[in-house]
């Protein structure tokens, strides 16, 4: 890995400001981490004294708690719930407004995108390959016009991961700790500042109006070792990239029985879930009934009204929906997007209320199929 | 255009089939071309309401108008069944891979249709009526629960009067006077006169029928790439994006409905998808 690794240069922590600044004065809204209701946040931000400086987060099955302690460090933690995936899918969108006149003429009108261009700071290696996905969803094959309008105008700023959470698996999928594409920048934390690399026309320009200085080799290979420390430090891992076919083959094993009876089927997973895109869709209508907003709301396949039709439930119960799911993430993306649907966050495992891991669920599920000899 | 965007279309003229049947001939305001295949749908939008996912009946490309037959089951279908002539909704589409009927060309076809699902069905009809000499014989078996489900009788006698066209009915529960068979629609396989290998059939009804259906014509020799199934799903977006239609891999709206039965057979029949 250090052998490849792209020219650096340093930022020292007292600079990072400059960063927002510059940032601000190219007309973006910035976004970033800070601690919002216990958990670390992503929201709109114009100074970097708001990053969580010196806090760092437990996560378990079910578990998150965030703790302080003695650093400078501001990225020294794992994912909180979300990310910047409800700035690019939102968690609620006007898709377009039917208009009807007084001789019930109607008119259908997109909405005009009014947003300003979006930075997000702080952007994991796990949400870069989440956001490529939803790229592929919402850009390859019908364009949505709300989201490429966003997309096109995202800069991304990466933090390469050193914190990894109990709960994390990124290097099991391929998808982290390090970023490797997808940001304009990415920066590696060390107490006394960052490194910064380039991958973009976009992101040299941005880093040359900030302050570097040349990165000397203690800070090389100081970045390095921490980002090849977490490969070490992660526990969990899926029984392959690819279980296509496996869980298809395996529809009826008693596994899936099993986790239904734990699941409450809340969808808290798919809410968390960065690469979910599951949403339904609705009509508001404005007091008088002339215009009609038609919405789109983030939706999970736990809902009862994901599988409704009339006359007929296609997933009933919750064994249905949790193997609707599993499938769906592990074995269907690949069908789909070519490559599995879980990038590896873990933030499923944590948000569980009752501490279900999609990791250990399908190592029961798969074990047997894909190594015999190894099967219990 | 905007496959995110309706237009806006007309009711032109309505036809009551049932009293929860009904039937919109609409045409395009924007005048702007309107192609589909038979077996592709549309998103109806009333204003206020919502959309929903209807097949096409047919379409007279000359007059710009487009059939849809609708059963008023929710709250925007019943919206729908009120509407009266001259009045306005929202159309997206065509949506969706719609029957193979250029690959059906020169065979024979089977057309299985159950309960009210035939809308799909009745597409292939009119479309092989349109080009009549650049397919084979023609076979409609529909079966409904009850004889008073049944819609369009009298099409049904007049296309059974048709040369090279056989029309067999089923239903499970008859009125007095039916005099098609009693039962299930797979039963009317028995009747068929199926040149197996020259055949090509197209499914569309209640999963199990269909399931059913295509294991019996399967056993009776035809291909199994030669059956082809349109599946329903909840739809509400149409174009791969909201989720609630898939199937396995496949998302309805776009891979489907129409699906080769093989692609479909491992989980047709399989609680949960
Ligand atoms: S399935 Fe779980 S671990 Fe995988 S990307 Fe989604 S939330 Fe993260
Ligand atoms: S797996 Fe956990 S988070 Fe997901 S629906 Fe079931 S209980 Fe909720
Ligand atoms: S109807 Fe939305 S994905 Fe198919």
């Amino acid at each position: 890995m250090t052998a490849t690794m792209p020219e650096q240069r340093f930022l020292p922590r007292e600079s990072l400001q400059t960063l927002f600044d510059v940032l601000a004065e190219r007309g973006y809204r910035t976004i970033g981490p800070v601690v919002l209701d216990k958990a670390i946040q992503y929201v709109e931000l114009s100074d970097a004294s708001a990053l969580p400086t010196g806090w760092t987060d437990d996560q378990q099955p079910g578990h998150y708690r965030l703790t302080q302690v003695e650093s400078p460090r501001c990225f020294a933690w794992a994912n909180g719930p979300q990310a910047f995936k409800p700035y690019l899918n939102r968690s609620r969108e006007v898709l377009w407004e039917s208009r009807r006149d007084s001789e019930g003429n109607l008119e259908f009108v997109l909405p005009t995108p009014t947003d300003k261009p979006l930075a997000v700071i702080g952007a994991r290696a796990c949400d870069l390959a989440a956001l490529a996905l939803q790229d592929r969803h919402f850009l390859d094959q019908a364009r949505d016009p709300g989201y490429a309008a966003r997309r096109a105008s995202l800069f991304s700023v990466a933090v390469h991961c050193t914190h990894p959470a109990t709960t994390c698996f990124c290097v099991s999928t391929g998808d982290g700790p390090r970023a490797t594409s997808g940001f304009d920048i990415a920066l590696s934390e060390l107490d006394d500042g960052y490194l910064v690399e380039t991958s973009s026309d976009t992101g040299r320009a941005l880093a040359a109006a900030l302050p570097l200085q040349p990165a000397d080799d203690e800070h090389n290979r100081a970045a390095a070792a921490e980002i090849d420390a977490v490969a070490q430090r992660q526990c969990r891992q899926l029984p392959s990239d690819d279980l296509r076919q496996t869980l298809f083959s395996r529809l009826d094993h008693p596994r899936w029985e099993d986790v239904a009876a734990r699941c409450l089927s809340c969808g808290n997973c798919t809410s968390v879930c960065p690469t979910c895109f599951c949403h339904s869709e609705r009509d508001q209508v404005e007091l008088g009934g002339a215009r009609s907003q038609h919405l789109r709301e983030w939706d999970s396949c736990f809902s009862e009204g994901h599988g409704h039709l009339h006359g007929f439930q296609v997933r009933p119960e919750t064994r249905h929906r949790y193997r609707q799911w599993l499938t769906h993430k592990l074995d269907s993306w690949h069908d789909q997007y070519g490559r599995s649907g879980c990038v590896g966050c873990g933030r499923c495992i944590t948000w569980c209320p009752v501490g279900i891991d999609l990791t250990a669920e399908a190592h029961a599920i798969c074990d047997d199929a894909i190594e015999p000899e190894d099967s219990a | 255009m905007s496959p995110n965007l309706p237009r806006q279309a007309e009711v032109v003229d309505r036809t009551e089939e049932s009293p929860s049947t009904f039937t919109l001939h609409l045409r395009l305001t924007d005048g702007a071309p309107y192609r589909f295949d038979p077996g592709q749908f549309n998103m109806l939008y009333l204003h206020g309401a919502g959309e929903v996912a209807i097949s096409i009946v047919a379409g007279d490309a000359q007059a710009g108008v487009l059939t849809h037959t609708i059963r008023a089951l929710g709250r925007v279908t019943k919206g729908l069944q009120q509407l009266g002539v001259g009045e306005h909704i929202g159309l997206r589409g065509p949506f969706g891979q719609g029957w193979p009927m250029q690959q059906a060309q020169g065979r024979d076809l089977v057309i299985v249709t159950g309960g009210l699902g035939c809308a799909p069905a009745v597409s292939i009809v009119h479309h092989v009526l349109d080009q009549r000499t650049r397919y084979g014989r023609l076979s409609i078996l529909q079966g409904v629960k009850h004889t008073d489900d049944l819609i369009w009788r009298e099409q049904y006698a007049a296309w059974a009067q048709l040369p090279n066209t056989q029309v067999l009915l089923a239903a499970d529960v008859a009125a007095p006077g039916w005099r098609g068979h009693v039962g299930q629609v797979t039963a009317l396989f028995d009747q068929l006169e199926l040149d197996a290998p020259r055949s090509s059939a197209m499914l569309c009804g209640p999963e199990p029928m269909m399931q059913a259906a295509a294991e019996q014509l399967h056993a009776r020799g035809l291909t199994a790439d030669a059956i082809f199934l349109s599946m329903e799903r909840n739809m509400q977006c149409a174009i791969g994006h909201c989720g609630h239609c898939q199937i396995g891999p496949d998302f309805v709206c776009r891979d489907g409905p129409v699906f080769p039965w093989p692609r479909l057979r491992p989980l047709l029949g399989v609680r949960g998808f």
